[in-house]
């Protein structure tokens, strides 16, 4: 970003409808010793810090936004997270919070049967695009429209990453992928499916928002498109949905640095980030309005 | 979820009633402590569904109208994994909708009760053999009369979760729809296991939060902080293995055998048709024919054993399926070419799927039967 870019109005929209925070400039010089661990970051839930995934993968934020709004809404021992398949299958061995393995696309029925055998817990599914818009889209609609109250949780990078980047319905046009190699075009390939946008439509949903973890304003503001569809859930509104776009430089063959712009400027101008549905309206004691970029206290 | 025992005792299923096999099927159910249902109509698994939809709610538990069979095995799976007894179904084509999850939950170690209301019994490779995918088996029993269907659905709720594994239930369209008079009461299989492996999320955030996975039964949480700390699938695969193994041999299998002493001809048939076999055998005996004949009740295991007894002094081995002939696979593995094993049945294409009727005719069986007795039927056709 270029000094004049950073000093610019930062409630100006960008190109693709985003606003970025100034860098400051900071007069500490190099430290003069080598690094060393001060604090361990890793969330209470996940006992694994390592994992398998990509170096610049958006899936694990994401991951960690979720389990620190269990822990933050005092859900650790009422959780229960229903997997899909994909990249992030690989983190359910990760987290300390009760995992019900699901097919792909098949993670909304299995959630529907938990929650309506146990109401008393907090249930929600962790799919990609591939497996909920592709595979499971009937699935996700149809769990959204008789109002379960469960909440899912779509991390959509627009490819199949774990087989190594090929176009899901949620690809946007001109996108590049293994299947598509001159780029998704509309006329041979069809056009992307914007599932937040449909399941808005449903009446059974109470709570629909997309997010994203290109940079710390969009992983807050996706922090708390979470929280809020958790708390959709606990006061019992019905069917709650974040999806939230994730970087996949391995499946898109992006730089791992250049992945959070290319997220910006090609998946987000497509799948619009911002809050589609809240039945609520009057936000909790916690919840910042939208737009802002405090932490919720 | 709270389980009311008042509607299953006040309701009149508890002393014999005239029940349809299908509601029969449903109190069996309720009675065994199914507190889940989730189905998709198709005749003529749909008046089963219809009555889960009004009894279930009467004694606490759920039912789900699905969108799909895929939706409703999913839901089965997600109930099932709470620790609640749960079940689901279809009719054939349903069923093979089905399989995809049906595989993962046999992984999964999850018991769930699964009702196949078959059209007729084009169906035995799909149960028991199974259209999903991977290394997995099932037990399947097959009931003959809505009062068997009865006891074997409670029978099949035990085994499910005593083996924490689906069971397969055979019905098929005239079981579903005869009006028989049924005392639907709970049957003690034993006692069970306790279900400390269901979730109810209280293990997040102790270090042992639970897992249910067909690539897992716990996470490897022992590696320390490095990135292969994956799941270890050929170990787990290998445990599934074994225990699959183990469920089929430690079943105990089931059949039902009748005039077996001095049978020259053994005729083997299994659910609905059995009765018009078993009748056409006793018509048979009473004419002279020295004719007996052996009924599987468990499809998984197959009664082998049984059949191969009832083989070895036998002239001609014959099945009777209304199919193109696939237990008929089976029955050739129980006999190991001791005798010539015969298909007498017929096929039942019907796509209307009630094309069951037309052949089953004990007049018509009579005959067939009757013909093993003619010396062109001593060479074995294998
Ligand atoms: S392939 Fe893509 S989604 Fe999968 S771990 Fe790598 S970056 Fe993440």
């Amino acid at each position: 970003m270029s000094a004049s870019e950073a000093g610019r109005d930062r409630d100006a929209p960008t190109p693709a409808g985003r606003r970025e925070l100034p860098i400051l400039t900071t007069t500490h010089q190099p430290p003069t010793c080598g690094a060393r661990l001060v604090h361990d970051f890793t969330p209470d839930l996940i006992d694994v810090g390592a994992h398998h995934l990509c170096p610049g993968c958006g899936e694990p934020i994401a991951m960690r936004s979720m389990v620190e709004q269990v822990t933050e809404l005092g859900q650790v021992n009422k959780a229960i997270a229903v997997f899909g398949i994909g990249c992030y299958t690989a983190y359910s061995n990760n987290l300390d919070i009760e995992v019900l393995q699901a097919l792909h696309g098949r993670a909304p029925s299995l959630a529907t049967g938990v929650k309506r055998c146990r109401p008393d817990t907090l249930v929600f599914t962790v799919q990609g695009d591939g497996d909920m818009v592709n595979e499971g889209l009937q699935e996700v609609l149809h769990t959204a429209a008789r109002g379960e109250n469960v909440t899912c949780l779509m991390l959509n990078n627009g490819v199949f990453g774990e087989t190594g980047g090929h176009m899901t319905a949620a690809t946007v046009l001109g996108q590049r992928t293994k299947n598509t190699l001159d780029g998704r075009d509309a006329a041979r390939h069809g056009h992307p499916i914007r599932l937040a946008n449909l399941i808005a439509e449903l009446d059974g949903a109470a709570y629909v928002a997309r997010g994203a973890v290109d940079n710390i304003v969009n992983i807050t503001r996706t922090t708390r498109m979470i929280r809020n569809a958790f708390r959709t859930q606990l006061r019992g509104d019905g069917f709650s949905f974040v999806e939230i776009l994730t970087m996949c430089p391995t499946g898109w063959f992006v730089d791992t640095a250049a992945a959070p712009a290319y997220l910006a400027n090609t998946h987000a101008a497509t799948h619009t980030l911002g809050v589609l549905k809240d039945t609520a309206r009057a936000p909790g004691p916690h919840a910042a309005p939208e737009g802002t970029t405090a932490w919720p206290a | 979820m709270s389980a009311s025992t008042s509607g299953a005792t006040t309701r009149p299923a508890a002393r014999p009633t005239v029940l349809a096999g299908s509601a029969a099927i449903g109190e069996a159910m309720i009675a065994a402590g199914c507190r889940f249902f989730a189905g998709y109509p198709m005749t003529p698994f749909t008046e089963v569904l219809e009555h889960m939809a009004a009894r279930l709610p009467e004694v606490g538990g759920v039912c789900v109208n699905a969108e799909s069979e895929s939706e409703a095995i999913g839901m089965a799976w997600g109930a099932a994994a709470t620790g609640t007894p749960a079940a689901t179904g279809s009719t054939g084509q349903g069923l093979s909708l089905m399989q995809e999850s049906l595989a993962e939950i046999v992984h999964a170690r999850l018991p769930l009760v699964v009702l196949n209301m078959a059209r007729a019994q084009g169906d035995y490779h799909q149960a028991t053999r199974g259209g999903g995918h991977g290394d997995y088996r099932h037990l399947v029993l097959a009931p003959c009369d809505v009062r068997e269907a009865v006891e074997l659905t409670g029978y099949a709720f035990h085994l499910a979760e005593y083996r924490r594994s689906p069971v397969l239930v055979m019905g098929d369209y005239y079981l579903a729809h005869t009006h028989v008079s049924v005392d639907v009461r709970p049957t003690d299989f034993g006692p069970l296991p306790p279900r400390d492996w269901a979730l109810d999320g209280s293990s997040g955030g102790t270090g042992a939060a639970k897992l249910i996975s067909p690539l897992s039964d716990r996470k490897q949480r022992h590696a320390g902080d490095r990135a292969d700390a994956g799941y270890d699938l050929a170990e787990f695969y290998v445990r599934r293995g074994a225990a699959l193994e183990r469920m089929v041999a430690e079943t105990e299998p089931r059949a039902e055998t009748g005039f077996l002493a001095d049978a020259e001809v053994v005729v083997i048939a299994y659910g609905t048709p059995a009765l018009y076999v078993r009748q056409a055998v006793s018509d048979l005996r009473a004419l002279g024919r020295r004719v007996g004949y052996v009924r599987p009740i468990t499809l998984v295991p197959f009664p082998s054993d049984i059949v191969r007894a009832a083989a070895a002094d036998a002239r001609v081995v014959a099945v009777y399926e209304n199919s193109g002939g696939q237990m008929v696979d089976d029955v050739r593995l129980a006999v190991l070419g001791a005798a010539p094993v015969r298909f007498i049945g017929r096929l039942s294409l019907d796509p209307s799927g009630f094309g069951i009727a037309p052949d089953l005719d004990v007049g018509a069986m009579r005959h067939r039967v009757e013909a093993l007795f003619e010396p062109a039927h001593e060479t074995p056709s294998r």
